[in-house]
C-alpha cells in the first residue's frame, strides 16, 4: 500500500519535471535562474504558464479596423519598449508603411533604433522568418494579413531556436484560423478617464483580450499606458475573466 | 639581362595641359608664375609666348613690359606630379614598368616590349605621336641606361633618338648638365672650362673624385652602364578580380556553388592580407555560347566573411541560366573598404558580435528585396508633422536632434482626409463626424495645438490640432485650418492614436 503511494508520488514528480522541460523547450517558460522580463502587467503575466510573459514565442495580434489597428500597434510598441529596455535592435516588417515614428517616443522607444523593412507582399513572411532566426535581435514585429498554421509553425520553430520574441499583427484577416502561437491578443481602444473633474483625454486605455493562451488561462483585462509603463485597472466591476 | 630604357621629356608640361583644358589658350601667349623672393617669376612658358622671347626665370613684370597681352596663371593651380602620374598610368599600355621622373619626365623600362610593335622605332614613334595627339610637346630617347636616355632626351638634337652602341660618343658631345648633376657642381665644372662631357670623361677617376665628389663619377658610371640604376615604377591599381576557368562546362547548381566558394576563398586571402572588406561584389559566368551571366550583392558594412558572402550569393544563384554550361567564372569586387580588426560601433549598445549579426541579416534581406526597403527614421527639427522625421538607409547615422516630446498619433494618414463635422445640438459641446461611413460622436477633446507651416518651405495655412476621443474610446487626431475661413471651418482627420 505504502509502496504504491510512493510510486504514484514518484510518477507525479517525474511527470511534473517532464512538463516543465517541455514548457522550457516551447519557450513558454524560462529555465530556472534565467532573468525574467517584467512587462509590468502582473495580472496578464499570471495567466501565462510559468507566470511570466513568454519572450521565446510568437504572439499573434488581431485587429479589424483602423482604430483597433492603431490601438494594437500602440500596445505592441508598449511591449517593445519594455522588451528592448532602451537597448538592442528590433525589426518591424510590414508590407505597407503607416507607423508614424515620432509617436514611439511616448512608449519609451527611440524610433531610430527600430529597423523598418517594407518588402512586397510575397516576401513578408520570408523576411519575418529570417529576422526571427537572428538571435542578435530583441524582437521582430510583423504585420501580415493571413497566416496559415504551417507558416506559424515555421515561425514558432525559428523562435524556439533563437529566442527572439515574435509579434505578428494580423490586420483584417479573412478568418481567425488557429495558429501555432503562444497567445492570441485582441486589443480594443477604451474610453480614457481623465483626472476627476477635469475635461480632456486621460491615458491611453485598452481592453486586452486573450482568447487563446497555450497552457494558460484566457481572459479579458483593462490596461492603461501611464507615464512610461503599463497599468492594469483592477476595478472589480470591470475585471472579468473568460471561463 | 639586356635592358632598354626610354626617357620622355615633356618640354612644356603644364602649359600644354592648360591648353588641353582650355583650347582657347592655344593662340594666346601665357605663362605660369610663382613667387620667388617677393616677386613673381615665370615658371613655364607657352609655345606662343616662347616665340615672343619669354623664357622661364624672367620676372613677370619684365615680361609684361615686353608683351602687354601676356596672361599669367598661378603655378600652384596645376599639379604636375599628379599629371605626370596620370600620364604614367596611361603609358601602361606600352610597358608595365613606368616611373615618374619629377618634375617633367617619365622613365619607361621597355625591355622586351618593342617587338610587339615591330621594333623600337615604330614603338617609340607610336608612343610619341599618341602623346602629341593629346597636345603634349615631348622629346624622347631610348638607350641602354636610364642616364643615357635621360641625357639624350633633354639635350639630343632630334625629337626622337634611339641610341644603340654609340652611347659613349653621343654622351661626349653633351654638356655636363646632361648628367643630372647638382647646380653647385655644374657651376664648378663650368668655371674649370668643362663645357662638354667629353672634356672630362677621359680624366683619371681619382682626380675627378678628389675634385668633384663621388657624385660625378656615380652619374657617369650610371650613364655608361658601369653601375646599375634603380627606378621606382608606378604601381598599377590592381582590381579585386579572381578568375576560375573550368575544364568542362559547369551547368549544375552544385558546381556553381563550388566555383563560387573557391573564388571567394581566393579573394578572401588577398583581402585579409590587405585588411580590406567587400562592400559590393559581382559573380560572373561566361557561358559556352559566349553569353555572360552575372549576379551582384552588396553589404552594409565591409565584410570578408566567406560564409556570409556565400549566403548572400546563394539567394541569387537560381537567377543564373547555365544553358549549355559555364566555362569561366569571375569574381569581381568593384567596391572594397578598409576593414579594421576593431569593429565599428553600429549603435552604442549591444556587443559587437550582435551588430555584425544584425548587419549580416540586413545584407541578406537587402539581397532579396532590395536596399531601399530597409530604412530607419531620424527626427528632424520641424514641428510640421509631415516633416518631423526623415528616412535614412544608413545604419550608422545618429539623430542630430531629439525626438519630439509632444504626444503624436501612432498612425498618420499619408494625406489629411477631409471630414464633415457637425456641431451637436446647442447646449452640449459634442461634435459628430462621419468617417468611412460611420458616424462618430466625439466625447472628449484636447487642444488646440497650433502648428504653423514654415513659410520659407511651403505656404500652407496653420493648423489647429485636436486630440479627440469618441464614445467607444477610439482616438483621433483632427485639425482645422486656423485663421483661414473661420466662419465655416474645414476639418481634417490626420491620424489615429493608439
Amino acid at each position: 500500500m505504502i509502496c504504491a503511494m510512493d510510486q504514484t508520488l514518484v510518477k507525479k514528480n517525474v511527470f511534473r519535471s517532464l512538463q516543465k522541460e517541455l514548457l522550457i523547450m516551447q519557450g513558454l517558460q524560462k529555465p530556472d535562474g534565467y532573468p525574467q522580463v517584467n512587462i509590468g502587467l502582473q495580472g496578464i503575466e499570471q495567466a501565462f504558464p510559468g507566470k511570466a510573459f513568454p519572450t521565446r514565442g510568437i504572439h499573434e495580434f488581431i485587429s479589424h479596423n483602423p482604430e483597433s489597428k492603431a490601438a494594437t500597434n500602440g500596445f505592441i510598441a508598449g511591449l517593445l519598449g519594455r522588451l528592448m529596455n532602451r537597448q538592442g535592435y528590433c525589426l518591424w516588417v510590414s508590407a505597407e508603411e503607416g507607423l508614424f515614428p515620432p509617436a514611439l517616443g511616448h512608449f519609451g522607444i527611440a524610433a531610430d533604433k527600430i529597423i523598418f523593412v517594407t518588402p512586397g507582399q510575397r516576401d513578408v513572411l520570408w523576411t519575418i522568418e529570417e529576422g526571427l532566426k537572428c538571435n542578435a535581435l530583441t524582437a521582430v514585429v510583423g504585420q501580415i494579413k493571413e497566416l496559415s498554421f504551417i507558416e506559424s509553425r515555421r515561425l514558432q520553430l525559428a523562435v524556439e531556436q533563437s529566442g527572439v520574441t515574435g509579434m505578428i499583427h494580423r490586420y483584417c484577416p479573412q478568418r481567425e484560423t488557429p495558429v501555432a502561437c503562444v497567445a492570441r491578443w485582441k486589443i480594443k481602444p477604451l474610453a480614457s478617464k481623465g483626472k476627476a473633474g477635469m475635461p480632456g483625454l486621460g491615458y491611453f486605455r485598452w481592453e486586452v483580450q486573450l482568447p487563446r493562451i497555450r497552457n494558460g488561462r484566457p481572459g479579458i483585462w483593462q490596461v492603461e499606458w501611464g507615464e512610461d509603463n503599463f497599468q492594469e485597472i483592477l476595478s472589480p466591476g470591470i475585471f472579468t475573466e473568460l471561463t | 639581362m639586356y635592358r632598354r630604357f626610354a626617357a620622355i621629356w615633356f618640354c612644356n608640361l603644364t602649359t600644354d595641359w592648360m591648353i588641353r583644358r582650355r583650347p582657347a589658350l592655344y593662340h594666346v601667349p601665357f605663362v605660369t608664375a610663382q613667387p620667388a623672393q617677393s616677386r613673381m617669376v615665370v615658371k613655364e612658358v607657352s609655345p606662343v609666348a616662347q616665340d615672343k622671347g619669354i623664357a622661364p626665370g624672367m620676372v613677370v613684370a619684365d615680361c609684361r613690359a615686353i608683351l602687354p597681352g601676356l596672361q599669367v596663371f598661378d603655378h600652384q593651380d596645376v599639379c604636375p606630379e599628379k599629371l605626370l602620374h596620370a600620364i604614367g598610368e596611361w603609358c601602361f599600355r606600352y610597358t608595365p614598368v613606368v616611373a615618374v621622373d619629377y618634375p617633367d619626365g617619365l622613365i619607361l623600362d621597355i625591355s622586351g616590349c618593342p617587338h610587339l610593335w615591330g621594333g623600337e622605332r615604330p614603338y617609340f614613334t607610336n608612343l610619341i605621336t599618341e602623346l602629341n595627339k593629346y597636345g603634349y610637346h615631348v622629346k624622347g630617347a631610348i638607350a641602354d641606361t636610364v642616364g643615357a636616355a635621360w641625357a639624350v632626351s633633354r639635350y639630343g638634337r632630334q625629337r626622337l633618338t634611339i641610341v644603340g652602341d654609340q652611347e659613349h660618343s653621343i654622351l661626349c658631345d653633351l654638356p655636363p648638365s646632361a648628367l643630372r648633376l647638382e647646380p653647385l657642381m655644374l657651376e664648378r665644372l663650368t668655371k674649370l672650362g668643362f663645357y662638354r662631357i667629353g672634356d672630362f670623361i677621359h680624366l683619371p677617376r681619382k682626380a675627378l673624385s678628389r675634385r668633384f665628389d663621388d657624385q660625378l663619377l656615380k652619374r657617369l658610371d650610371q650613364a655608361l652602364g658601369h653601375e646599375s640604376e634603380m627606378i621606382q615604377p608606378i604601381r598599377p591599381i590592381q582590381a579585386y578580380v579572381e578568375y576560375l576557368p573550368c575544364l568542362e562546362p559547369i551547368c549544375t547548381v552544385a558546381g556553381i556553388e563550388v566555383a563560387l566558394t573557391q573564388l571567394l576563398e581566393k579573394l578572401h586571402v588577398r583581402l585579409r592580407k590587405e585588411g580590406k572588406g567587400i562592400r559590393s561584389c559581382t559573380f560572373k559566368g561566361q557561358r559556352v555560347d559566349g553569353d555572360m551571366q552575372q549576379i551582384t550583392i552588396a553589404t552594409i558594412h565591409a565584410s570578408r566573411n566567406v560564409a556570409h558572402l556565400f549566403k548572400l550569393f546563394s539567394l541569387q544563384i537560381p537567377r543564373l541560366k547555365p544553358d549549355l554550361g559555364f566555362e569561366l567564372f569571375m569574381l569581381e569586387s568593384p567596391l572594397v573598404e578598409e576593414l579594421l580588426p576593431d569593429k565599428k560601433v553600429l549603435w552604442e549598445v549591444g556587443g559587437s558580435d550582435s551588430e555584425n549579426e544584425v548587419s549580416e541579416l540586413l545584407d541578406k534581406i537587402a539581397g532579396k528585396i532590395g536596399r531601399k526597403a530597409i530604412r530607419r527614421y531620424l527626427p528632424q527639427a520641424h514641428y510640421w508633422p509631415e516633416r518631423s522625421f526623415r528616412v535614412t538607409f544608413s545604419l550608422k547615422e545618429q539623430p542630430e536632434v531629439s525626438w519630439p516630446e509632444q504626444l503624436r498619433p501612432i498612425h498618420l494618414l499619408p494625406r489629411p482626409e477631409r471630414i464633415s463635422v457637425t456641431p451637436g445640438v446647442s447646449g452640449d459641446s459634442f461634435l459628430f463626424f462621419v468617417y468611412k461611413g460611420r458616424m462618430r460622436k466625439i466625447q472628449k477633446m484636447d487642444g488646440p495645438e497650433r502648428i504653423e507651416c514654415e513659410w520659407w518651405i511651403k505656404k500652407e495655412w496653420p493648423r489647429d490640432y485636436y486630440r479627440a476621443e469618441d464614445e467607444e474610446g477610439e482616438r483621433y487626431w483632427l485639425f482645422r485650418h486656423a485663421i483661414h475661413n473661420m466662419d465655416k471651418p474645414e476639418w481634417f482627420l490626420h491620424g489615429f492614436f493608439s
